[in-house]
């Protein structure tokens, strides 16, 4: 134990004495000996702090090939002109901050992006802003990295010919944090990439998803916001992914989605908020999937289920004030909706022990006649459905029969 | 016309009947606004009543008041008064204590629980708007009916047939439609439809409040541009005042010709 400490003083003795006097400090300014980037990476050696002062730098491909610190102050820019990546990382802890990058070419070959990482360990990518992207923060075969309070900030039109802002590809026990990402294509992209956890991120207006999973397994994201983007978030063919606290909003349109879930299985959606959107969550081929705690509010479908869910558990969700609030395409039913709060809910407590007495139908006869004539919508609260919808309530021809709540909520949770 | 309408107003606003409509507004809208303090969730719990409920009054009231009137009215046929006038007048006068009693009793509440300091204040005009459209329609076409008919009880059944056709009847027939036709385009067959009813047409109004998240899940062009946009709302208001200037042409003109 006393060793342990001993040792653990000396490192650190060891790294700030190391780190003022065996490492180097390099300036980069415009009347410093360094005025340009790449030469001072160049000069650099192992474990170098290379200070950027303020100024505009005309450079790209600055390649970062053995453990340096790039430090900015008062946000210096590196214009990339347009031409091809910004900064590549090719070296293990490697740090980088305070930087403003700007203008990334873009291109219909290759997938320029202001920085990528590849094969790369124990980065640290904070504080930066990037502007006029095409790929923001690209990492491939990366791991154990850390990008953190980033802004990103794209300015794309359509979505082929525009980026992600942040890319993982076969990344590995990568944390994303605190960061700003507002109109790219896809805010977040993971594909094949473990064990990452994403969290307190704000993502808005991308032209397709704010967070999109492609064959990712045991990842997490929580208190994220995910605000007017094309459709919203996706999570497809990916496995045990845990979702938590995250507010997903504003997400209207035909195919746009609050969440949408595609092949996902083993997967945790707890206190959740989906609000405003055309679609909460949209269910398909999802099994074993637990829904704990979220909040479904003035969506207008909360829950779609699209078929192929299997034993799904929806467990103490508020469903408040949506178009629909649980809509399915067949008559099979294997899910279990139980202890939820439904705000159209009319039956009464007697034993007031907190359950409602009388079993809730969350699956409307009306939605499944939308599901099959979508232009019946028009419909909606008139007094014609309000009384086929009850007349199916009382005896289920159209909808599963099975689909209860057994004992709804009487309030809020 | 104007005495006349001042009469009838005075007449009917005197009646114990625009009373109890009054206080049944004042009552729905206090008792809502007690139990829930939100201002806009009332007014779209209200709109929900009001689509179904003002077109029932207008046309009940238009009716009975026609034909309590009529040895009133055979008394003014005989003075030199335009018939256009006379009817115009009854009729305005009709409509207006019901808008009144509407605009009262949902008005005081809500100003009391304080609407000038609320967002909800132009989801709150639409109301009145909408209410007040459907009271003019609805009085109208009642006094419509009661023209062509003489009989007190056809008269009245007829009027209660058309409220049900309207309200309920015709969204049925439009359901069935839309899903035998299923296979074919139907947004804007969706649209006219529903342009042929004026209890669709505020109901509408609603939904672009309420539901546009909903809405906006249908793939059509065309409902996209009609709902996505202003336009589905101004659409939908203008068509309702097709809806009054109509009926009030055809009493104006069937006044003229009918014989006494």
């Amino acid at each position: 134990m006393l060793q342990g400490y001993f040792k653990s003083i000396l490192f650190i003795v060891f790294f700030f004495t190391g780190a003022t006097s065996f490492y180097a400090q390099i300036e980069v300014c415009e009347t410093c000996s360094f005025t340009s980037i790449k030469k001072a990476v160049a000069e650099a050696r192992s474990g170098d702090t290379i200070h950027l002062k303020k100024g505009t730098y005309r450079e790209n491909k600055i390649i970062i090939d053995k453990p340096l610190y790039l430090k900015g102050y008062d946000y210096p820019v590196i214009d990339g002109l347009n031409k091809a990546d910004i900064i590549n990382v090719f070296a293990d802890s490697v740090r980088i901050s305070g930087i403003k990058l700007i203008n990334v070419g873009s291109s219909y070959t290759e997938d320029y992006a202001a920085i990528r990482v590849s094969k790369a360990k124990n980065f640290i990518l904070e504080d930066l802003i990037l502007e006029k992207i095409f790929f923001g923060i690209y990492l491939e075969k990366a791991s154990d990295g850390i990008v953190r309070n980033n802004k990103i900030l794209g300015d794309a039109v359509s979505e082929h010919n525009s980026g992600n802002g942040i890319q993982l590809w076969y990344s590995k026990r990568i944390i994303i944090k605190e960061n700003l990402i507002q109109k790219v294509r896809d805010g977040i992209y993971l594909e094949f990439a473990d064990h990452c956890v994403i969290e307190d991120n704000i993502s808005k207006d991308n032209l397709r998803y704010g967070l999109h999973f492609m064959f990712s397994n045991d990842d997490a994201y929580a208190q994220n916001i995910f605000e007017n983007n094309g459709a919203g978030v996706a999570v497809m063919f990916s496995k045990r992914i845990k979702m938590r606290a995250n507010h997903f909003r504003y997400n209207w349109g035909t195919a746009s989605y609050g969440l949408l879930l595609k092949e996902i299985n083993d997967a945790e959606i707890v206190e959740n908020i989906f609000e405003e959107n055309t679609t909460g969550i949209n269910i398909e081929g999802s099994n074993r999937v637990n829904y704990l705690k979220n909040t479904f509010k003035n969506n207008g479908w909360a829950v779609k289920v699209r078929g192929a869910c299997y034993e799904n558990k929806f467990l103490e969700n508020n469903f408040l004030y949506n178009s629909f609030d649980v809509s399915y395409n067949s008559k099979l039913n294997n899910n279990l909706f139980l202890n939820n709060y439904w705000s159209s809910y009319t039956g009464y407590d007697l034993d007031e022990d907190g359950f409602g007495d009388v079993p809730y139908r969350p699956v409307k006869l009306f939605s499944y006649i939308v599901n099959r004539t979508p232009e019946t919508i028009i419909l909606m609260r008139s007094l014609f459905v309000d009384i086929i919808d009850f007349s199916e309530k009382v005896s289920p021809v159209f909808t599963p029969d099975n689909l209860v709540d057994k004992a709804p909520l009487m309030r809020k949770k | 016309m104007l005495k006349i309408l001042k009469y009838s107003f005075f007449d009917l606003i005197r009646s114990r009947w625009s009373y109890v409509y009054l206080l049944f507004y004042l009552l729905l809208s206090f008792v809502l606004l007690f139990l829930n303090q939100d201002l806009s969730k009332a007014v779209i719990t209200l709109m929900n009543v009001i689509i179904i409920l003002v077109p029932l009054i207008g046309t009940i009231f238009g009716v009975m008041y026609y034909y309590n009137s009529k040895e009133f009215t055979e008394l003014l046929l005989a003075q030199p008064v335009k018939r256009s006038s006379i009817f115009l007048g009854q009729y305005l006068g009709v409509a207006l204590s019901l808008v009144m009693s509407l605009v009262l009793g949902l008005g005081i509440p809500f100003v009391l629980y304080g609407l000038f300091q609320s967002s909800a204040i132009w989801n709150f005009s639409l109301l009145l708007i909408t209410g007040a459209m459907l009271t003019f329609i609805f009085t109208a076409l009642a006094f419509n009916i009661a023209l062509y008919n003489e009989n007190k009880i056809k008269g009245f059944s007829y009027a209660i047939l058309l409220w049900l056709f309207l309200a309920v009847i015709y969204d049925g027939l439009f359901l069935m439609s839309l899903i035998v036709f299923e296979t074919y385009p139907l947004d804007k067959f969706t649209l006219i439809a529903t342009t042929f009813n004026p209890i669709d047409l505020s109901r509408i109004l609603i939904l672009l409040k309420l539901d546009i998240a909903a809405l906006l899940g249908y793939t059509g062009a065309v409902f996209q541009k009609f709902f996505g946009t202003n336009l589905g709302l101004f659409a939908a208001l203008s068509t309702l005042m097709i809806w009054v200037i109509l009926p009030v042409l055809n009493i104006a003109r069937k006044a003229k010709k009918k014989d006494f």
